[in-house]
């Protein structure tokens, strides 16, 4: 038996729906349709009057979401695609994130974005808000690269008690599997070694934690070690791991799919810049995609983000100075 | 209308809607007393940030405040104070919020018209119109969700949020869920300084209503017996399992924007017309003209008002400030999730 990324996100739903009363599912074609990639298939009928289809409009299904938080409930929310949050942009930076320092009463919602790209979906239906949503106060932004974080960090997210944006890359959905659900697994704002290595460490998360591990794999036959840290949630942000493996290995590559400009690699960096400036045998790099939207053609989309080839080619000017 | 709960044969009728009626003039007094206290004391630069006041609207406020019962849910406008009292909240809490004090419900890191406590049914609005709407949508689906009935919930804005995408999208949703919802808007004819000319081009904003295939309702907001009967009407038919209502009334702000504001543009033939009356002043009038209360006992509510803000102003004059030293300074309330501050503090 095998389960695929996609499976695991559905699993964790069902469980959760099946051991706490209160919580719900909402969103644009979650209940019958069981949702645009089946991530709720059948848990409608599993679970009557507990998985509903919203009005398409983003903005009132987070904002319904708050308001049920506030009563004791704790929805799951599915915006179908990430980039449509940004139509319930304020539901989620002004009204959410807010809440519990303004007033006390936690907002434990878990908002589902489905993000990344994947080839044909072009600019509206590939985009990774991770460092938008980091940004900003009062969220917990996870970016699971693995299916069995897929299935225990969306379980977690349900139970924190603050709002949580779960984004789970679409190019995995169906590409990973593993055998099993997991039993037990690290905490949330615990980042995980992906792969142990002396040479230099790539910090990745979600989707392009694969990409770093093909590199590794590949440089391997050449005699370089190199260690992959797996951030897992990118808030928070686990500073620690990466500055250990970095005191191990002199030199820090760090690679996102989101856009180059702030962001997560952005953030990284600066930290390992300024508080571990004396650990780095080399200036620290980055790797990100091109900034310009998301192109639909496979030909440019497979060149607008990193891949295990430009990371590679990344990897080994980094290993020569 | 007021006649017709006057005649013989609803004798308890009337003595209820009197007791009513009188309540709500007593908490649109204190309202006002009160939104003048924080005028002077913005003036006098005792307050931090901006002072919104809700004169000419106490009617329509206060009749949302006697007409939820506890329990049910509010979300106020910037312009509600008489709403909020009736509803519940503490002068207290006002004052406090207002003056800074680190005891308010808002502890100094929200201000003013911000405040509000969402377990007890007052949500404390952000900055964005329309957005309050669908948290209220939230709470009633959350009270069905859980088996609660008998229970509705009043969004509180004005005529420009009907201009906001959050607006129609929280109203549809209620609409499809039908949700206890009671949407009070407040036509005031400014949305800060532009016109309703240049706001909708509708013949009258509770036209709306029928486009969602909900009830609508309109009243003169300058009434204070009109509107205690509208608003008790749409709050009974949503408690009642009628769906979203709306509420449209028209009146005129008799104050700036803000207190910032000496809203110079306002249209003198508005102010000379039949909604530019202070509503406060014609509700008076209607309690001598009923002899429901002689001036002797309006000039005693008055000074009980008074007493009442004094006291609360010089208890919270007292009170102390946040002290930032003290804060946590994090917006987490899973504590384990929260990041130290990179770089540390020196």
């Amino acid at each position: 038996m095998s389960i695929t990324y996609l499976e695991a996100i559905r699993e964790a739903q069902a469980r959760a729906l099946a051991e706490d009363p209160r919580v719900f599912i909402y969103g644009q074609d979650v209940g019958a349709f069981g949702g645009a990639f089946k991530a709720t298939k059948n848990l409608a009928k599993e679970f009557p009057g507990r998985v509903l289809d919203s009005t398409l409009s983003e903005d009132s299904m987070v904002g319904l979401a708050v308001g049920a938080a506030i009563e004791g409930l704790r929805p799951i929310v599915e915006t179908q695609f990430a980039d449509f949050s940004s139509v319930a942009f304020n539901q989620i930076i002004n009204q959410a994130a807010t809440l519990y320092w303004r007033t006390e009463v936690p907002c434990p919602i878990t908002i589902r974005l489905p993000a990344g790209g994947t080839s044909g979906g072009g600019p509206f239906h590939s985009q990774n808000m991770e460092a938008i949503y980091a940004h900003y106060p009062g969220l917990v932004v996870m970016t699971p690269a693995t299916v069995e974080d897929a299935y225990s960090m969306l379980l977690e997210a349900v139970a924190i008690d603050d709002p949580v944006i779960f984004c789970e890359h679409k190019y995995l959905y169906y590409h990973l599997k593993a055998d099993k659900l997991p039993s037990e697994a690290m905490p949330v704002g615990k980042a995980r070694l992906a792969r142990e290595g002396r040479d230099l460490t790539i910090v990745a998360y979600s989707a392009m934690v694969h990409e770093a591990l093909a590199v590794a794999e590949e440089l391997a036959t050449e005699g370089t070690e190199l260690e992959v840290v797996d951030l897992r949630s990118v808030k928070p942000l686990d500073t620690d791991t990466i500055m250990a493996s970095v005191a191990r290995t002199g030199r820090l590559l760090c690679v996102g799919e989101a856009w180059p400009w702030g962001g997560v690699t952005a953030e990284v960096i600066a930290r390992v810049a300024s508080e571990g400036f004396g650990l780095l045998d080399a200036p620290p790099q980055r790797l990100n995609a091109k900034d310009t939207p998301v192109p639909y053609h496979p030909n440019l989309w497979a060149a607008h983000r990193p891949t295990a080839r430009s990371i590679a080619a990344a990897a080994r000017n980094l290993l020569r100075r | 209308m007021f006649q017709t709960v006057a005649s013989p044969e609803t004798g308890a009728l009337v003595s209820t809607f009197r007791d009513e009626y009188i309540q709500a003039c007593r908490w649109m007094l204190l309202a006002r007393t009160l939104d003048e206290k924080f005028a002077s004391l913005y003036r006098a630069g005792k307050i931090h940030g901006g002072v919104f006041l809700g004169r000419g609207q106490e009617a329509l406020s206060v009749s949302i405040g006697v007409t939820l019962r506890k329990g049910d849910v509010f979300a106020p406008l910037i312009r509600d104070l008489a709403g909020r009292l009736a509803f519940g909240e503490p002068v207290l809490d006002a004052v406090r919020t207002f003056l800074g004090s680190a005891l308010g419900p808002m502890r100094g890191r929200d201000g003013n018209v911000h405040r509000g406590r969402p377990r007890e049914g007052v949500l404390p609005m952000i900055s964005h119109l329309g957005a309050m709407i669908s948290v209220v949508n939230g709470m009633l689906f959350a009270r069905r969700f859980k088996g609660v009935r008998d229970t509705a919930g009043v969004a509180s804005i004005g005529d420009g949020a009907t201009s906001t995408g959050s607006f129609h999208e929280a109203i549809n949703q209620a609409a499809v869920e039908k949700l206890p919802l009671v949407l009070i808007v407040a036509n005031n004819q400014y949305a800060y300084s532009t016109p309703a000319s240049r706001q909708f081009a509708c013949r009258n904003l509770v036209d709306k209503a029928i486009g969602y295939g909900i009830e609508g309702h309109t009243s003169d907001g300058t009434d204070l017996a009109a509107c205690l009967k509208v608003v008790r009407e749409a709050v009974n038919r949503a408690r009642n399992g009628c769906g979203p209502q709306m509420v449209v009334a028209r009146l005129l702000r008799l104050c700036g924007h803000g207190e910032h504001d000496d809203s110079s543009y306002v249209d003198p033939k508005l102010k000379q017309s039949p909604i530019g009356r202070d509503c406060l002043k014609v509700a008076e009038e209607q309690l001598l003209q009923q002899r429901w209360a002689d001036a002797s006992a309006i000039e005693a509510w008055r000074s009980e008002a008074a007493r009442i803000v004094e006291e609360a102003v010089a208890t919270v004059q007292r009170e102390p400030a946040p002290d930032p030293y003290q804060e946590d300074w994090g917006a987490l309330s899973s504590g384990h999730l929260l990041e130290a501050q990179h770089p540390p503090p020196l």
